[in-house]
């Protein structure tokens, strides 16, 4: 390109690993739903929507920042999630693959009609959250709220690691993905896993949520366009792998963001056609079990 | 191969040919039914009442045309708005660029499909269950933002086709009328196509594919192929039926004939009804797609989703009831009770047919 300028260059990086932390974030609690129960939540992307909503709404009615929303998003997602699980995927389980894939479908197009009936389909927006503005990192200028959630992100999926790999909790939960009879024998109450994990995975939405609700639009289609990209983070990245989770979110915003940058109307399609060819060639994708 | 006798046994019984007789005879009458029963006045032929009737036709029909791929043969797309899509701009362009009669041009945007198909499905179908599905939504979603980019397809803002006369040629009418029986007749060609292939050959071969993938293949069945042939069948009637729409509505636009949402429907409606089913789509069409328009009318606003709402919380409850949609139902709780007394030993036979995914 004619124009080529470095700096910018190196701004859209960074902007884009940002972004890509929340997408590996959403991608994480996926896959880790998807790696206890082989089970694809098609409705993460309106979870996440309704999570930025609980945020938007603790703000414009009791005038809670979105960040200090997180923790009461952790909890309140935390308990849907265990709800989800008790009340709806567990009779799920029992029935054909193809019934547990359009029951999480029909969950997904509930929610989204349920927000666009009570809060109408208007973009809304935090209006001046307690982050904001912008800092200069690096010799470039990025939006504080994105900084903060890009960090926040880094953070929570630090935190998820760090309790998956090093709690008995965690390793009980890795135990159960990896084999749930032996899990079982070995004492391990699996269905109190199951419900950790959908607790666990909602959770992340809950932080994402809220992150993403101090400066990006709410409104009730937004789930349609994270939810997608969160399959296919965790299909590029190998179902049911957390890391690939993180590192596939991190690819796809990277080939988003460069490629809105040359050809702005094909971003979303360079993504698709990345994780298409990428698939292709290593079907159980970049870190699954194959 | 050939003359293996395991199609389930149906029982060839009169009652069931009176069922479709009335049947067949009803939707053939209905757009004239004006009637009175007591207080009740009945009709059909106001514009709204066809209207519901094409619609249940139209959405029937890419019902069946996905079942065909992922209820028999067992590959779930969640794309296959794709090719609805591909339809629509096939025929609309063709008519807008070369005044081609839509006739010729559904035919063409059918073959479009299948080509779209062979080219979607030749790397895919190295994927197997979610990698698969994923991929297909993937690919939608490429077709979509593609059109959405596309000079000559009018970009975002769409294609209006032009008003043409009234003319069988031109696959226009101000009546309602004709379209009732073109969209009848859509429905009835894939219906025909479905019941031939569920009793041919290729119909064992998808199921078989669906069962047990390496197991059939180790038979010597070549999967490739016949997963290709499912996914063509499945991709040339969803593009007749997107053509379809092109010519009743008469505007075309990525958010409506390429939108993620409709996809999500077509699967929606045909696990309803019963996924992998004969009847399945067009139980599961007849029943939530005037419920979702009398919802929509009756409680609606403008903005409201109440459609939405109805057929998410109706899908969720029915596959915690019964993942085998209404046709399991019929199968494992009514069948059995209208034929308790011929049919006590088709008892498990039917179960076993219920339970298959």
């Amino acid at each position: 390109m004619a124009f080529f300028q470095p700096e910018i260059f190196v701004q859209i990086l960074i902007s884009a690993t940002l972004v890509g932390l929340i997408y590996g974030v959403i991608a994480a609690g996926l896959s880790l739903i998807f790696g206890l129960m082989e089970i694809v939540n098609f409705a993460h992307g309106e979870i996440l929507m309704w999570a930025m909503y609980a945020t938007f709404w603790l703000f414009t009615l009791l005038s809670v920042d979105p960040l200090l929303s997180i923790p009461v998003n952790i909890v309140a997602l935390g308990i849907f999630g265990v709800l989800v699980y008790r009340g709806v995927i567990r009779r799920a389980l029992r029935g054909p693959m193809l019934a547990q894939m359009v029951i999480t479908f029909g969950l997904a197009t509930l929610l989204r009609g349920l927000a666009q009936k009570l809060f109408s389909p208007d973009f809304r927006i935090v209006p001046h959250p307690f982050v904001e503005g912008r800092v200069e990192l690096f010799g470039v200028a990025l939006g504080l709220p994105q900084v903060v959630a890009g960090f926040g992100a880094l953070i929570t999926f630090l935190l998820l690691w760090a309790f998956i790999t090093k709690t008995e909790t965690g390793l009980c939960l890795q135990a159960t993905a990896q084999d749930k009879q032996a899990a079982a024998l070995m004492g391990i109450d699996t269905e109190r896993m199951y419900a950790l994990g959908w607790a666990i995975g909602l959770a992340c939405l809950g932080v994402a949520g809220a992150l993403m609700a101090n400066y990006y639009y709410v409104f009730p289609m937004v789930g349609l366009l994270f939810g997608n990209i969160s399959y296919i983070a965790v299909a590029l990245g190998g179902f049911g792998s957390i890391p690939g989770a993180l590192v596939a979110g991190i690819i796809l915003s990277l080939v988003e963001h460069v490629a809105g940058w040359f050809v702005p109307p094909l971003k979303y399609a360079a993504v698709y056609m990345i994780y298409i060819v990428i698939v292709v060639l290593r079907p159980q994708g970049l870190f699954g079990r194959s | 191969m050939a003359e293996v006798s395991a199609t389930p046994q149906r029982r060839s019984s009169a009652g069931r040919w009176i069922v479709y007789a009335i049947l067949g005879v009803f939707v053939l009458v209905y757009p004239f039914m004006r009637f009175q029963v007591g207080p009740l006045q009945v009709d059909f032929t106001f514009p709204y009442a066809r209207h519901l009737l094409i619609l249940i036709f139209l959405y029937a029909l890419t019902a069946q045309a996905w079942n065909i791929l992922a209820g028999y043969c067992g590959q779930v797309s969640f794309g296959h708005v794709a090719y609805f899509g591909i339809g629509a701009y096939t025929s609309s362009m063709l008519l807008m660029n070369f005044h081609l009669t839509p006739w010729i041009g559904m035919l063409a945007g059918g073959l479009a499909a299948i080509a779209l198909g062979l080219i979607v499905g030749l790397p895919t179908f190295r994927l197997t269950g979610h990698y698969f599905a994923i991929a297909t939504l993937a690919i939608a979603e490429t077709v979509q933002t593609i059109f959405m980019n596309w000079n000559a397809a009018g970009e975002a803002k769409g294609l209006w086709l032009p008003v043409m006369k009234d003319s069988l040629l031109n696959f226009q009418w101000k009546s309602k009328l004709p379209y009732y029986y073109v969209a009848l007749a859509l429905l009835c060609l894939v219906y025909l196509a479905t019941y031939g292939m569920e009793r041919s050959k290729l119909g064992f071969y998808f199921r078989a594919i669906r069962d047990d993938a390496v197991a059939t293949s180790s038979l010597g069945v070549d999967i490739l192929k016949y997963k290709l042939v499912a996914l063509s069948m499945s991709a040339f009637f969803s593009a007749l039926a997107g053509s379809f729409y092109a010519q009743y509505v008469l505007f075309i636009d990525p958010f409506s004939v390429l939108h993620l949402q409709h996809s999500v429907l077509v699967v929606l409606l045909a696990t309803f009804g019963g996924v992998g089913t004969y009847w399945g789509p067009i139980v599961g069409t007849a029943i939530l797609v005037p419920v979702s328009e009398f919802v929509r009318i009756r409680f609606g606003g403008t903005g409201g989703a109440e459609d939405l709402i109805v057929y998410g919380g109706l899908i969720v409850l029915m596959t915690l009831v019964e993942p085998a949609g209404i046709v399991g139902i019929y199968r494992q709780h009514i069948r059995p009770q209208l034929f308790a007394r011929k049919e006590m030993v088709d008892v498990h036979a039917m179960a076993g047919e219920a339970t298959e995914e």
